[in-house]
């Protein structure tokens, strides 16, 4: 947002904008998904509360579409809403339309802490735009992960149905959850420069580490998983209609403004 | 226009930016709100630092243009400039002691003072890290959440069990 973008070489650069590219999607999907609870949610607290999330993620993919933009020259909102859906590169997780309430509780469950594992690293990264984002994300996403968490205790706790709404959501996303820590092209690059300060696999541990004794507990043994080398680059017919939802404006009305 | 000394300048830019309200919580100034990063002066540019409250925040550009106008009303040789920035990161630290006041006696409980709110909360229950807020209207703390999230993005929704009155808390980030 400020300052003139650091010198990198093409190279580094290509790798930081397909960083920078996979994030902000990640954030703009879901905070997409999210919106469309607006509502019609279970309880009017959780219209607030989940319309209220949809427009910090959003604001987080602005955010680092603009990074992008300064990086590579191209305008952030044609890079949001002037792209095909097949050039999204938001992890699987993230393609399919928003379920049932309890699997809209699983996903954001498994989001958030990835979420978390990756921005406590981004935040520590050496391209200074990124981390001071990164770290200011940070604040603002602990309340997402406290509400995840929270809704994820109620439905666990709560009665049978919804225990196992939530339990078929879990075993369902589990293996597409992963696609969060799926390799991004240049990383090698990334990681020696410092602007990854942490390899994608080992991020991926960490995430693991952290919810396999939160969801085990509820939904039983949870499967190894081969990382999808592709798990950021397959869309579905449900993205297909959001990414027709989203980019309905700016179709009709071609360089339409807030 | 007499060229005037940087430092006075900026000292009238300061004034003028604790004139103009938040577009959300009219009650208190940029200033009290901590949203000023800094204000500098050269000979061609006066140029300010917004730090948003929160990363997504629609009123930043009512702020900046709001920033532009007035600042631009006093008459100064320079150009204004208005930069937003997360360096330093705003946090709900930087409210003042006027600034919390302000918002106490517009129904708004102050953000929690203290460490902001730990990242590594996975197993953590909102209820339990999320402490008593007092309310602004009968000074109890006989109060609860209701919901973390509330009508913008850094408000949250609490009710007073003695008074009976629901009302919001800035929150702490």
């Amino acid at each position: 947002m400020t300052g003139a973008p650091p010198t990198l070489d093409a190279a580094t650069r290509t790798a930081l904008a397909g960083l920078l590219l996979s994030v902000a999607d990640d954030e703009f999907v879901i905070g997409f998904w999210d919106s469309e609870w607006t509502g019609i949610a279970p309880m009017l607290e959780e219209d607030v509360a989940t319309s209220s999330i949809a427009q910090d993620e959003i604001g987080h993919a602005r955010a680092l579409y603009e990074l992008l933009a300064d990086l590579t020259g191209a305008d952030a909102d044609a890079i949001a809403f002037g792209r095909d859906a097949d050039a999204f590169r938001h992890a699987a997780l993230l393609n399919h339309a928003r379920g049932d309430w309890a699997f809209s509780v699983a996903r954001r469950y498994l989001y958030e802490t990835a979420d978390a594992v990756r921005l406590e690293v981004l935040a520590r990264s050496t391209h200074e735009p990124l981390a001071l984002l990164a770290g200011k994300m940070r604040r603002e996403e602990t309340y997402h992960l406290l509400h995840a968490n929270a809704w994820l205790r109620r439905l666990a706790d709560g009665a049978p149905e919804g225990r196992e709404r939530l339990v078929t959501s879990i075993r369902t996303l589990w293996p597409e959850a992963h696609a969060v820590f799926a390799p991004v092209s240049g990383e090698d690059t990334l990681l020696s420069s410092g602007i990854l300060p942490e390899p994608l696999a080992a991020q991926r541990g960490a995430w693991e580490g952290q919810v396999r004794p939160m969801l085990e507990p509820i939904a039983g043994s949870l499967p190894e998983i081969a990382l999808d080398p592709a798990g950021r680059e397959r869309r579905t017919d449900d993205f297909r209609w959001l990414h027709g939802e989203f980019t309905m404006v700016s179709a009709s009305e071609e360089g339409a403004v807030w | 226009m007499v060229a005037e000394r940087g430092e006075l300048t900026e000292l009238r830019i300061w004034e003028e930016l604790g004139r103009i309200s938040d577009p959300e919580i009219p009650a208190i100034s940029l200033v009290d709100l901590g949203v000023i990063g800094s204000v500098s002066v050269d000979s061609e540019r006066a140029r300010v630092e917004l730090l948003p409250t929160f990363v997504g925040c629609p009123a930043i550009e009512v702020m900046r243009s709001e920033v532009v106008e007035r600042i631009g009303q006093l008459g100064l040789s320079s150009r204004v400039e208005v930069d937003i920035t997360f360096d330093p990161p705003w946090t709900s630290e930087r409210i003042t002691p006027a600034g919390r006041e302000q918002l106490r006696r517009s129904g708004f409980a102050p953000p929690h003072l203290g460490p902001s709110v730990p990242s590594e909360a996975a197993g953590l229950d909102e209820l339990a890290i999320l402490p008593i807020a007092e309310c602004p209207y009968c000074g109890s703390r006989n109060t609860a959440l209701e919901n973390p999230f509330g009508p913008t993005l850094c408000r949250a929704i609490y009710h007073c069990a003695d008074c009976r009155q629901p009302f919001e808390q800035m929150k702490r980030v």
